[in-house]
């Protein structure tokens, strides 16, 4: 019967009207209560993300059968450069190691705890990029069924690619730190001077640079190719992640900050699997509350 | 009954189909990171091949996943693909499946809007002032795209759509 009713007697007009109601009321309940999709969530998880997975790997499979087929030339050639790169490396390594001895003794004579704790991470494969072209949102394939949580740093590498911000039972949506509406808060690693990173869909664009401002530094302490971490201030992303390197920079008008442009560490064109770091940064501060 | 059934289960099929292209496979085949928008193409095709009400409800259906997987409000995108599914529905009369000029001119129509819309709310709105640079390097090469890939895609729901409609007037026939 109700089904008749909404079939034939409602005007098309006015459906469009309670459904723009009913958008709008939803936006500012998504919004106000921070509240995702919820069941919807679950539901569209199941259906689509199998299917994502399915069409991803199947991609890979091309890419990489198209690797093989890279001449053997090529190959030899990347295997001796790498070589060499393989005896520098381990000669830096060993120079490294030397030091960490050092600073371990160092470390235990003075009675403090390493730093920087090794995280405990879990790794998990792309599948699915922002259908359209002004965000840098993505999804992973693991979800809360592994632990994953909002707020959970990601990285590749070395470097920080962004922050979960929603999750669903078997996948989870990351705000890469390139996305235009990505704020991360971060220092100079020599001088620990803080910043704030901005994603920036232009420049990216332009240069696949992203922008970073209000830097407060002493005169040309910070060069370009001095090192970005993300801050010991912020909330939600750990201490000491790699961002990126300064590629440009230049005073404000105001001359008293600074503010540039920076190379990201990690290569967003060719992401394909990424960790997700399982230590909240804001757990602590939870606990301290309660 | 049966018939209205195969409808929804064939449009579901090809929402779910383009939605997963497009944020897989043509996110592979982007020029110069800007893919096309396969979902306006649904939304507004069958907006006009079906009228008002079906544009309307397909396009809420294709925001909605939009905003499920990458949005950061639940609602925004469906509410922009509705509007736009219905009012794609007003060119119902002034459509006939043999002439592409139509829908070339509304999906690319319906395609510039979106991004207007996206723009004003999304980026103007939070001071990103450069609507220049975001015309020619994010809109127009989205524009271009999407129609190249109407071109294939149109005909593809075009076809689909007759061969729902035929067997829906036959069984329409039998009833007489």
């Amino acid at each position: 019967m109700r089904r008749k009713l909404t079939k034939h007697s409602i005007p098309t007009k006015y459906t469009l009207l309670i459904l723009t109601c009913v958008c709008v009321i939803v936006m500012f309940v998504s919004f106000t209560l921070n509240l995702s999709g919820g069941p919807l969530n679950t539901v569209a998880g199941y259906v689509f993300v199998p299917m994502q997975k399915g069409i991803n790997s199947i991609g890979t499979w091309f890419v990489s059968r198209a690797d093989d087929l890279k001449s053997l030339r090529d190959v030899m050639q990347e295997n001796r450069e790498l070589q060499e790169q393989v005896d520098q490396l381990t000669q830096e390594l060993n120079t490294i190691k030397l030091e960490q001895y050092e600073l371990d003794n160092l470390r235990e004579l003075m009675d403090l705890d390493q730093k920087y704790p090794s995280y405990e991470k879990v790794a998990a494969r792309v599948i699915g990029v922002d259908g359209g072209n002004w965000f840098n949102i993505f999804l992973i394939d693991k979800g809360t069924r592994d632990g994953i949580e909002k707020d959970m740093n990601v990285i590749a590498g070395s470097g920080l690619v962004g922050i979960v911000i929603d999750t669903g039972p078997n996948y989870a949506k990351v705000r890469s730190i390139i996305d235009d509406a990505s704020n991360v808060s971060g220092m100079a690693l020599s001088t620990a001077d803080r910043c704030i990173i901005n994603g920036n869909l232009a420049s990216m664009n332009e240069n696949q640079v992203i922008e970073f401002s209000d830097l407060k530094c002493d005169d040309d302490t910070v060069a370009t190719g001095e090192q970005i971490v993300t801050s010991h201030i912020s909330d939600k992303y750990l201490e000491g992640i790699l961002i990126g390197y300064v590629s440009t920079i230049e005073r404000d008008s105001n001359n008293l900050t600074y503010s540039g442009t920076i190379t990201p560490a990690v290569d967003f064109q060719h992401l394909q699997e990424v960790l997700v770091i399982l230590d909240k940064k804001n757990i602590q501060k939870d606990q301290e509350e309660s | 009954m049966k018939l209205r059934l195969r409808r929804k289960l064939v449009v579901f099929l090809i929402i779910g189909i383009c939605f997963l292209l497009q944020c897989t496979l043509f996110q592979a085949l982007a020029f110069a990171s800007i893919s096309p928008n396969l979902l306006i193409v649904v939304t507004s095709s069958f907006g006009f091949m079906r009228g008002r009400k079906e544009g309307m409800w397909i396009g809420l259906l294709c925001g909605l996943l939009l905003d499920i997987f990458f949005g950061s409000v639940i609602g925004f995108y469906a509410l922009i693909y509705a509007y736009l599914g219905y009012i794609n529905g007003f060119f119902r009369k002034m459509f006939f499946p043999d002439d592409i000029k139509l829908p070339l001119i509304l999906i690319a129509m319906s395609d510039f809007s979106y991004n207007i819309l996206v723009y004003l709310f999304l980026f103007f709105l939070r001071g990103k002032l450069r609507f220049p640079y975001y015309l020619i390097h994010i809109m127009l090469p989205e524009l271009v795209y999407t129609i190249l890939v109407t071109i294939i895609l149109y005909f593809v729901i075009l076809k689909i759509n007759q061969k729902l409609e035929v067997s829906e007037r036959r069984s329409a026939g039998k009833f007489v």
